[in-house]
């Protein structure tokens, strides 16, 4: 019986070694999810995933930074980080205009956009082990974007823990969010200013360890 | 099966095909997908009596976001109910067969319907002309 364990216990180290989980950030467009990808980069690593910006849809590739180890309380778990672009239902180009784009740049980044949710959907699917849920704690969370993509992760039974970002900013409402998802643990984060990463990392490490 | 009917081009309004589980239940998921976008490319707005599961609710995104063209389709609102409290979607619910999939779901074009206000009771929608 020790040996059967102990056998089974070193294929599945072998394969925990070579095989990360693959974690990927997921949330609607300007929730924060490449800043805090950011973050987990930067405190772990030393280096950023890509660039962070307010216009909607930044992020139109998903992006993996691998064997990202993470340490807590003396031991480390190695993840591979997913930045995914937001998901919508909608791209209107017209929407990019507004922040002094040209026309062409908006088309562009449209279709790159649609192009990037489509990706990002498909990863889901298939490529991810669990998710941070990243969501924008100043908005509404009771949106269908919100409702679906939670319900996609919960049909694939992936780990998943919500992350009320921005709780730097005035109109913050984490427990708008608790209650959007009671069946899920929230924690509340400002990917910008670092502000309880701590927590954060030690979920990261107990959910996806 | 017959076919959904088109209303004719110079008809004053909006055209809604409100589509029973009946006829979703032997449908693939493309063909359901298919269905729902040929609709709403139509500027119609599709009402399922029953929903899509989460994986063909990943899919519909997925199509939908590589048949958006500048000028042309932006996409697609789309409405459920939210789930609601603490609804248990885990792996033995759905063994003992509690599909909760099963909601009225109402999809449109993106830039003929905007929610006016949802919760778990109640959808309200404004639809505009083409």
């Amino acid at each position: 019986m020790g040996l059967i364990t102990d056998i089974r216990d070193s294929i599945s180290s072998l394969f925990s070694a070579q095989d990360p989980k693959r974690i990927g950030i997921y949330g609607p467009p300007n929730a924060g999810k490449t800043t805090l990808a950011n973050r987990i980069a930067r405190d772990w690593t030393g280096d950023a995933i890509g660039p962070e910006s307010h216009i909607p849809h930044e992020t139109r590739r998903a992006r993996r930074k691998e064997n990202v180890e993470i340490e807590r309380n003396g031991k480390s778990v190695t993840i591979d980080v997913v930045d995914t672009p937001g998901v919508t239902t909608k791209v209107d180009y017209t929407e990019f205009l507004e922040h002094d784009m040209e026309k062409d740049d908006a088309v562009r980044r449209s279709r790159e956009a649609t192009e990037g949710v489509a990706e990002a959907m498909h990863w889901l699917r298939e490529d991810v082990d669990g998710v941070l849920y990243v969501l924008d704690s100043t908005e509404d969370p009771f949106t269908q974007v919100n409702t679906m993509l939670v319900g996609i992760i919960e049909s694939q039974d992936l780990p998943v823990l919500i992350l009320a970002n921005k709780t730097d900013l005035e109109d913050s409402n984490v427990r708008r969010i608790e209650n959007a998802f009671p069946q899920h643990e929230t924690l509340p984060l400002s990917a910008l200013e670092g502000d309880n990463m701590d927590e954060v990392y030690d979920k990261i490490a107990e959910y996806f360890g | 099966m017959p076919e959904v009917k088109k209303a004719d081009d110079g008809d004053d309004g909006v055209q809604i095909d409100l589509i029973s589980g009946e006829r979703m239940e032997n449908m693939t998921s493309m063909e359901k997908i298919r269905m729902i976008l040929d609709g709403v490319h139509e500027g119609n707005i599709v009402i399922l009596e029953e929903g899509l599961s989460p994986d063909e609710e990943s899919r519909l995104i997925e199509v939908t976001m590589t048949e958006i063209s500048p000028d042309e389709f932006n996409g697609i609102e789309i409405e459920t109910y939210p789930q609601s409290g603490n609804t248990d979607s885990g792996l033995l619910n759905r063994l003992m067969g509690n599909n909760e999939t099963k909601k009225l779901t109402v999809i449109g074009p993106a830039n003929q319907i905007e929610t006016l206000h949802k919760d778990e009771t109640l959808i309200s929608a404004l639809v505009s002309r083409k």
